[in-house]
């Protein structure tokens, strides 16, 4: 029988908070900056969609101002960062005994659904973390940590827009 | 002092793995939360399991005091940390869609990548649509540039400026409304909980996280934040040094330079007298007494434009020079000799020198045949007609202007 390693619990989740406050403050202290998710998926995008079609990245300048002309648009410290957080991910995955293949998902949902389900909230997270210049990450936890006041109502609304669908969608997760 | 610039300090590749390690404790903190799970994310909408709301409140709760504190001892200069640009309506919209995506999607862009990270296929399929989500808004983004650009526009807008609170008191107020919160959620988790089954207790460990939190804010409206006044008493030392080191001091063909090129946001300030203003100016210079440059006028400074402060000679630009960038505003620079310097090249016939006697200390030393205002050719000369000059450009672009297309759009 094959064997299946047993997830450890996770952290506490203030001391998880706690320990995710000091990395956004010493990221500021040593940066000025707080931390990204979002842009360095746009750098990917936008470096995917130069490499098909490097003269429609010129044309179009949402792209263009990442990878227009001979701009390399993984040049940029969100790049570096999202590699950052996959491998710190991996790592404590490992230590909890949590990496492994499969797919989390509601009980009474078929797997192909999920799958489906992700991605069509991954194309709506995208749209809306570009149209309000940054995800959970740089908008709602760097920003919120500032007292950015676009921040604060981008947070705001993130949590207002996940309990307006939550009953809709309920029969994914419950 | 805080915050470093790390590239500077570290050169390009520094920089990049310093930016990598802060990643990596990003990615670990969040994985270690339980973020790399899409039902424990989507549990925070069926009030089940409200970790997403413990972790990202304490998280801004434990940064935001901490900014604070060290602000208030003088280890970090918050005008020089980035606070995200406040527009109000797309931030709004972006956050309903992004929020929507969370709850049918399961994740946000940083927990998606930590899922992927451990291998979860809905994790990979996530990112997958993120990246196609961005390609979609990047190639519809010009029909809707100008709500995306200028709605709800106000720039660095913090929620102390809105209020017209001092900082202290806002940042205590959310320690306490945080500590609140946690009360509150703990007690509705409870009520939603499937299984009963009471976790272990750890009310002690708790008690005492809170009260560290209070004696934070506390301490933060003990300190307060520097003022104004003392804030330039303490940077002074290393802007004289700056200043002296004449690195933000450009040559006047730099400027006349930048004035022809219509890739670069330049903003003229001419801090002079009204009367030496309306005597004679740059075009499109704005006349900016000293003391208009306050938190208002300051904030709606476009930062990624290159800013020349003009004065007769050099002293009295100097002395705005210091006062802009210790409020933080980026790209300030100096026009070399002033405005006497400019009329000695660039000056028409018009502008006739006054005998050297009258010399004084950033007084004009021309005098003029009537009210020029802008008007004259020495405003902006032509570069084909004028003196070329030998110097070292100095100005950083901190962000090209996009060309724009033709039409009416």
């Amino acid at each position: 029988m094959k064997d299946k390693p047993i997830q450890k619990p996770y952290m506490n989740p203030y001391l998880a908070g706690a320990l995710l406050g000091l990395v956004l403050f010493a990221s500021f202290m040593l940066t000025g900056h707080g931390l990204g998710a979002s842009g360095g998926l746009a750098r990917i995008t936008a470096g995917v969609v130069d490499l098909v079609a490097p003269r429609h990245v010129d044309r179009t300048a949402a792209l263009a101002e990442m990878a227009g002309g001979d701009q390399n648009p993984y040049d940029n410290w969100l790049v570096w960062a999202i590699c950052g957080v996959m491998l710190g991910g991996f790592i404590s995955g490992l230590l909890g005994k949590r990496v492994r293949v499969e797919t989390r998902m509601g009980p009474h949902v078929s797997t192909r659904k999920r799958w489906l389900m992700a991605f069509i909230g991954g194309i709506l997270v995208g749209i809306g973390a570009r149209l309000a210049r940054g995800c959970t990450s740089g908008q709602a936890l760097s920003g919120g940590a500032v007292l950015s006041v676009g921040s604060w109502a981008f947070m705001m609304a993130v949590f207002a827009g996940g309990y307006l669908l939550a009953l809709p969608v309920r029969k994914l997760w419950n | 002092m805080a915050p470093l610039n790390p590239t500077a300090v570290l050169g390009a590749l520094g920089a990049g793995l310093l930016s990598l390690g802060i990643g990596f404790l990003f990615g670990f903190a969040l994985e270690q939360a339980g973020f790399g799970d899409s039902r424990k994310l989507a549990a925070q909408f069926y009030l089940r399991d409200m970790t997403v709301l413990k972790v990202m409140f304490t998280a801004i709760v434990v940064a935001m005091l901490l900014l604070s504190v060290f602000s208030g001892f003088h280890l970090v200069d918050l005008d020089k940390v980035w606070v995200n640009p406040t527009y109000l309506w797309p931030g709004i919209l972006g956050g309903l869609i992004l929020g929507f995506g969370f709850i049918i999607g399961g994740y946000c862009p940083g927990t998606s990548l930590v899922s992927l990270a451990t291998l979860k296929l809905d994790g990979l399929f996530f990112v997958l649509g993120t990246l196609t989500g961005i390609l979609l808004f990047s190639e519809t983004v010009d029909f809707f540039a100008i709500f995306f650009n200028y709605s709800g526009a106000y720039g660095r807008l913090t929620i102390p400026d809105l209020l017209g609170l001092d900082p202290k008191l806002v940042v205590s107020g959310i320690v306490v409304t945080a500590l609140l919160v946690f009360v509150g959620v703990e007690r509705v988790e409870l009520m939603f909980k499937k299984d009963r089954q009471l976790e272990p207790s750890s009310a002690r460990p708790r008690k005492a996280a809170a009260l560290v939190l209070l004696a934070g804010a506390v301490l933060v409206l003990f300190a307060g934040q520097p003022t104004l006044q003392a804030k330039l008493a303490w940077l002074e030392p290393e802007l004289d040094k700056q200043l002296e080191s004449r690195q933000f001091h450009i040559d006047p063909g730099e400027l006349l330079s930048l004035m022809h090129n219509n890739r670069i946001r330049l903003e003229l300030f001419d801090v002079r007298s009204e009367a030496d203003y309306n005597q004679f100016h740059l075009l499109d210079a704005r006349h900016v007494p000293p003391g208009k440059l306050d938190a208002a006028w300051i904030r709606n400074l476009p930062p990624e434009a290159v800013k020349v402060v003009m004065s007769n000679d050099e002293s009295q630009a100097g002395q705005v020079w210091k006062y802009l960038t210790a409020r933080g505003v980026p790209g300030v620079y100096i026009l070399e000799g002033g405005i006497n310097e400019w009329l000695e090249i660039y000056g028409t016939a018009a502008a006739r020198p006054l005998p050297e006697k009258v010399h004084e200390e950033d007084r004009l030393r021309f005098t003029f045949p009537r009210v020029l205002g802008s008007s004259d050719q020495a405003a902006r000369p032509d570069l084909k007609d004028s003196p070329e000059r030998d110097f070292t450009p100095k100005v950083k672009v901190l962000k090209p202007v996009p060309m724009e297309g033709g039409g009416c759009g």
